[in-house]
Formats: structure tokens, sequence, C-alpha cells
């Protein structure tokens, strides 16, 4: 069991985002073309060194052949290429299938880059339709959800079972917002009060306009590779040590339950992998499309215990220096959102964080984290652990 | 590339699936039974999601059921949904959970486990839409 587990055999070794934003004229391929060649020259590598790559279609220039068309941008000719999609869940997901590839030998140096231009290359309505098109075209979509609607579908039901709160769910967007106020790449960095949040113009109740992530363009990318080869790069190596995936449904009609997701079983199958419990992490990324699914995510991975996030959260654990920081970029949040990729920067913030290299937002001598995504409607889960250190 | 259309979102009925949107322009909300374990599923399928037998049914069911979830859209998806509207998850009687709409109702008032029965919206010729009133 123990030598076919990924634990340790692979490192995150060069990590890169664009800027952020709203980046008009800015095509996705040409997003994503500069952060992978960004993050192969953060590895100290050469795009030659390049054997293996893995893209992500993008809402706003859809590809039929993704991956194939980047590498042919780039002008490589890698063995391991594919585009991925699993919705928000995508960045995470792939991490361990590439990770795979490395351990089985189908690859040696693969580089994963993602970017989309949801803000600037579609139309306000446009973005709110091909991500709404989630939804069951002919026994829900005809109803008119919205992406928000959705979410606070879950949120109302997690009011009504436990007593959360409003202002709990804001206290997740104002925590958001003082990580990306010391964070000079964040899209957003005003600070934010919970009464700014309450006053925010309601866009499906309980969900104001500020519980809802940005919408963003920008991409990010990373090179991972074995940790033998990695003893030697430029940075120091941070080691992926778990991985752990869930699945409940497609269609929130179809949840099994609207306020306990399959991030419980991401959660239960990322620790039993990295031999570490929730209290083991100085920090943790989750995923923050609506403040409601980080209360949901903070319960389901075991940070707190179920019903408990409200207080969790109102306790402050969340913001810089608090016990558990969350989104120490700013998340979808106050970072930016462009879509699929919105994860990458989750998990480059990781690594910037890992490595020390975080500045004004540095989470001081931190270890090991966690970072989760999901996708759809609270449906597919991915949670990884990080490290610095390989055993 | 998707373009916005100013008409709502019309179901695309299947041969799977015109039985259901049959029933409804009769007035009867049904639901695919499982004629091997008795159990009703939604949305259709060519199988029992529970026991995997293939002999299903369509079976009318109360319409009576209560608030899973809801929420108030304050933004409509498109022109042709006119916000503020109701969005809710209804647990039915019988079992299955359907997304749909509240309608006629003051939407402040709306809670968590209200009790609701079906009632039907002409939105084409061919198409009458479940909806759901307070009871």
């Amino acid at each position: 069991m123990l030598d076919k587990s990924l634990r340790g055999k692979v490192a995150i070794v060069g990590v890169a985002d664009t800027e952020v934003g709203v980046l008009p004229g800015r095509t996705p391929m040409e997003m994503g073309v500069e952060a992978a060649l960004a993050a192969i020259a953060d590895a100290g590598l050469e795009k030659g060194d390049i054997d293996g790559l893995v893209t992500c279609n993008a809402m706003a220039q859809p590809m039929m052949y993704h991956a194939e068309a980047t590498a042919e941008y780039l002008q490589i000719f890698p063995r391991y290429c594919i585009a991925a999609g699993a919705g928000g869940g995508t960045t995470f997901s792939i991490i361990h299938h590439a990770a795979s590839a490395i351990a089985t030998g189908m690859a040696d140096v693969v580089v994963v880059a993602m970017a989309d231009a949801m803000r600037s290359g579609l139309t306000r309505d446009q973005a709110m339709m091909v991500q709404a098109s989630t939804g069951h075209p002919e026994f829900e979509q005809p109803y008119g959800p919205t992406v928000p609607a959705y979410y606070a579908l879950i949120a109302q039901a997690h009011m009504a079972e436990f007593g959360t709160t409003q202002e709990q769910f804001a206290a997740i967007a104002v925590a958001c917002r003082a990580h990306a106020a010391r964070n000079p790449a964040a899209q957003m960095r005003d600070l934010i009060s919970v009464e700014d949040v309450l006053e925010s113009r309601m866009i499906a109740d309980p969900l104001h306009l500020l519980d809802c992530s940005l919408v963003s363009d920008g991409g990010a990318a990373i090179v991972l590779t074995s940790a033998e080869r990695a003893a030697d790069m430029k940075h120091a190596p941070i080691y992926l040590l778990g991985a752990g995936e869930g699945h409940s449904h497609e269609h929130i009609s179809a949840a099994r339950n609207l306020t306990t997701s399959a991030a419980k079983e991401a959660g239960q199958r990322v620790f039993e992998m990295s031999g570490m419990r929730p209290a083991d992490m100085d920090f943790a990324q989750l995923y923050d499309c609506f403040t409601p699914t980080v209360l949901v995510e903070l319960e389901d991975l075991g940070f707190c215990e179920k019903g408990e996030g409200g207080a969790f959260v109102e306790s402050g654990a969340l913001m810089p220096g608090g016990s558990l920081p969350v989104n120490t970029h700013g998340g979808l949040l106050s970072h930016s959102h462009p879509g699929n990729p919105g994860s990458m920067f989750a998990l480059t913030e990781s690594v910037f964080q890992l490595r020390g290299d975080a500045g004004a937002r540095q989470v001081v001598g931190s270890k090991n984290a966690l970072v989760h995504a999901q996708g759809g409607i609270m449906s597919s889960h991915t949670a990884l652990v990080l490290g610095t250190e390989a055993s | 590339m998707i373009t916005e259309t100013p008409e709502k979102v019309l179901p695309q009925p299947s041969v799977l699936t015109e039985p259901y949107w049959e029933a409804c322009r009769q007035g009867d909300l049904t639901m695919q039974r499982c004629e091997g374990c008795m159990a009703y599923q939604f949305y259709p399928r060519t199988i029992c999601s529970h026991c995997g037998g293939q002999g299903l049914a369509w079976s009318k069911v109360s319409g009576r059921g209560r608030i899973k979830s809801f929420t108030i859209v304050r933004r409509g998806i498109s022109r042709a949904y006119e916000a503020p509207y109701v969005l809710v998850l209804i647990d039915l009687e019988e079992g299955p959970c359907m997304m749909s709409s509240l309608v006629e109702c003051d939407p402040d008032s709306v809670v968590v486990g209200a009790l609701v029965c079906v009632a039907f919206q002409s939105w084409s010729s061919d198409i009458e839409m479940p909806v759901f009133k307070l009871v």
C-alpha cells in the first residue's frame, strides 16, 4: 500500500501567475503561455525540458484540442498532453493525475498551465449563461437558476438547519479581503467590514454582492517533477503529500445532502494519505466562489464540527494571524476568479507561502497546507496536502 | 459561443421524457417508478438508479411536498426572467427532489419546510411548466 502511495514522490518546482483583474485584449492562450514560460523559468528550466503539458479549456476561447494547441504555440513536443475539465475542481484534480504520470514514468517534467478571460472575453450575460449551464437543461435551467442562486440554496439550507447567519457568511468575505489587502497582486484590496457585505446589493438571498467571487482575467502555471529531480532545482521543492477526491452529484437537485458535501470524503482521503490531521495545517486555501462554500468546507474537511462553521468563522480564525489563515492571497472573493483556472492561484500562493516568499502576507514558519477546490455546485471535490518535507 | 435569447429556456422533451411533459399538459405531475423495487426517481432515466432495474413506469404523484431550500433571485438569468423570482428545491411526498419555481407568493415570507403543491403554467403551445404554490 505505502509503496504505491504518491506521498512525497512529486514536488512543485516552479510557479508563476500572470497579472489578474481586468485585462482587455489579452487572450486566454496568450496568458496561459506567458504563465507557462514564467513557471518554467522560475524552475530554472528550459521549455525543451518539458515533456508533459496539462491545460484547461477556456470559456472565452474554447478549443477542440486545447492542450495540443498550447503545445504547438509553445513549440514543445510532449509525451503527455491533455486538457482537463472538472470545473473549479480542475486544478487540484489534475495535480494528482500529473503526479501519477511522473511517478509511473509517463512524463518527467509536467507543466500545468491554465488561463481564461471571463471578464473581458465574454459579455456579462454570456459569462452568466455559460456558468449557469451547469444546471440540468430540461429540469433545472428552465426555472432560471443563476450561479449565485445555486449556492444560495446551500446557504439557505445551512441557515435553516444550523442557525448560521448572514453575518457569519460575511465574515468569510471580510477575512479574504484582509488577506488580499496584503497582496499587491490581488484584484480587490480595500478592506471591508461585515456591514459592508450586508449592505451590498442582494443577488440571491442570502448572498450579497460581496458574498460572490470576482469575475476576472488571468492565468497561472506550475512545474511538477519527481522528488529526486526536484532536489537540485533552483527553489526548495514543495512536496505533494496527499490527495483525495469526493464526488456526490452534478445537479444540485440530485445532491445527497445540501449541507454536507463530498469534501468530507476528499478530506478523509487526503488526511489518510498524508498521515496528517487538520490541526497540522498551517493555513488552508478553500474554494470560495461564494462565502457559504468556505463555511461548509471548513466543517466537511474537519477544521470544525458540522454546524459549527459559523462560530469558527466568527472567531477570526481565518484572518491574517488567525489559527487557520484561509485564502492567504485573497481567494476567488478578492484575489481573482478567471473561471476554471481560479484555484491555480491558490496553488501558486501556497507554494509562495511554503517557500517563505509571500512578503507582507507570509504565514510565518508555515510547513504544511491544505488546498481544496470544488466543481459543479459543491459536486466534485479535490483536496491536496502540500509540505516542505517529503517525509 | 452562447448568445443571449430574450425567451425563457424551454425544455426540449426527448423520447424518454415526453410522457412527463404529456402528463403536465394534462395537469398531472408524474415520476418514473421502478416496477421491481417500487422506488420513485427524478429526473427520468433508462434504469432505476436505486436497484438497476429496467422496468420503469410513469406514475402520478400527489404534487405535494415541502420546501427543501429556496432563494429569491434578485438578478435574473436573462431578461426573460423577471426578478425577483423564487427558486425552490422541493422534496416531494413520494421522495424525489426537484427544482422549481414558487409562484404567487410574497418572496420574503418563504421559509424552509413550508408545505407546497404543484400548479402548471403555460409557457408555450407544448409546455405546461410544473411550478409550486404555498398551501
